[in-house]
């Protein structure tokens, strides 16, 4: 049991719960803050991967943005607890969602486990690989293009979040 | 260098994940907790790409994680956008009572 296996125990255990927990609390707030404690368990788990510049973005874009644009959102339309938390269809549908949702858990961890190794491990230049210096080099050479669309992608959204959330004048 | 984690500790990580997020679609009746457990499908998802990334010195998937990233900036404003939208028409935003297209 060397440092890294219980270092990555920890953080996993940590994501685990903080997810269940996300999907269990009836006031959406508090499924918000355990969700962000998600994303920051994920960006120390893209560190251990040697994926620096992922993590930041992870950071800034996932925890810092979206987050808070889901806080904002949960707040403005007056969220409280949810009133129907214990109702909704037949009784035994959450039963039979979580029963088949474990049959594909077990399905695909067979799948992870049984299918023998293909790749190898760690290649000499990963070190370097994912460092902003790394990532930039293959974004603005290999994939400019995609990335200038990309641009073009959060316009056409921010257009249309406009349309969609104003006030009707009529 | 040595490996200190296995790969397949991070997919099956991943794959927990994962499930929780489909759980949470399938048991939730509140749309922006939904909304969020597709993030966190999304995010389970770039796990794995990063760790196939890293393990295999390619790094084509974390671009691919990089555009998943931007992507889902675009889709949480436009869902949550939609969201306010429902909320300002009938009030509620548990997904029993929005079923005006449905059949």
């Amino acid at each position: 049991m060397n440092f890294e296996l219980i270092f990555f125990s920890i953080v996993s255990a940590v994501a685990v719960i903080s997810a269940i927990m996300m999907i269990t609390r009836p006031n959406p707030v508090m499924s918000v803050l355990y969700l962000i404690v998600n994303f920051f368990c994920l960006a120390v788990l893209y560190l251990t991967l040697h994926a620096q510049f992922i993590a930041i973005i992870q950071i800034l874009v996932y925890a810092g943005a979206i987050m808070v644009l889901f806080l904002f959102v949960i707040m403005l339309l007056n969220l409280g607890e949810e009133k129907h938390y214990h109702e909704g269809g037949n009784r035994y549908s959450k039963l039979v969602a979580i029963g088949l949702s474990a049959l594909a858990l077990l399905e695909i961890i067979a799948g992870i486990v049984l299918v023998p190794k293909s790749v190898q491990p760690y290649p000499p230049a990963v070190i370097e690989m994912g460092t902003v210096e790394g990532i930039g080099k293959v974004l603005f050479t290999s994939y400019l293009f995609p990335f200038e669309i990309t641009s073009m992608l959060l316009l056409a959204a921010m257009v249309g979040v406009i349309v969609l959330a104003k006030k009707k004048f009529d | 260098m040595i490996p200190p984690v296995p790969e397949e500790y991070y997919l099956i990580l991943s794959a927990v994940l994962f499930i929780i997020g489909v759980t949470g679609v399938l048991t939730r009746r509140n749309a922006i907790v939904i909304f969020m457990s597709v993030e966190l499908m999304l995010n389970s998802v770039n796990l794995t790409l990063v760790t196939f990334s890293s393990f295999m010195g390619d790094p084509t998937g974390q671009m691919l994680v990089f555009f998943v990233m931007a992507v889902a900036a675009a889709e949480a404003a436009v869902g949550l956008a939609i969201v306010i939208a429902l909320f300002r028409n009938k009030q509620t935003v548990h997904i029993n009572e929005i079923n005006i297209m449905k059949w």
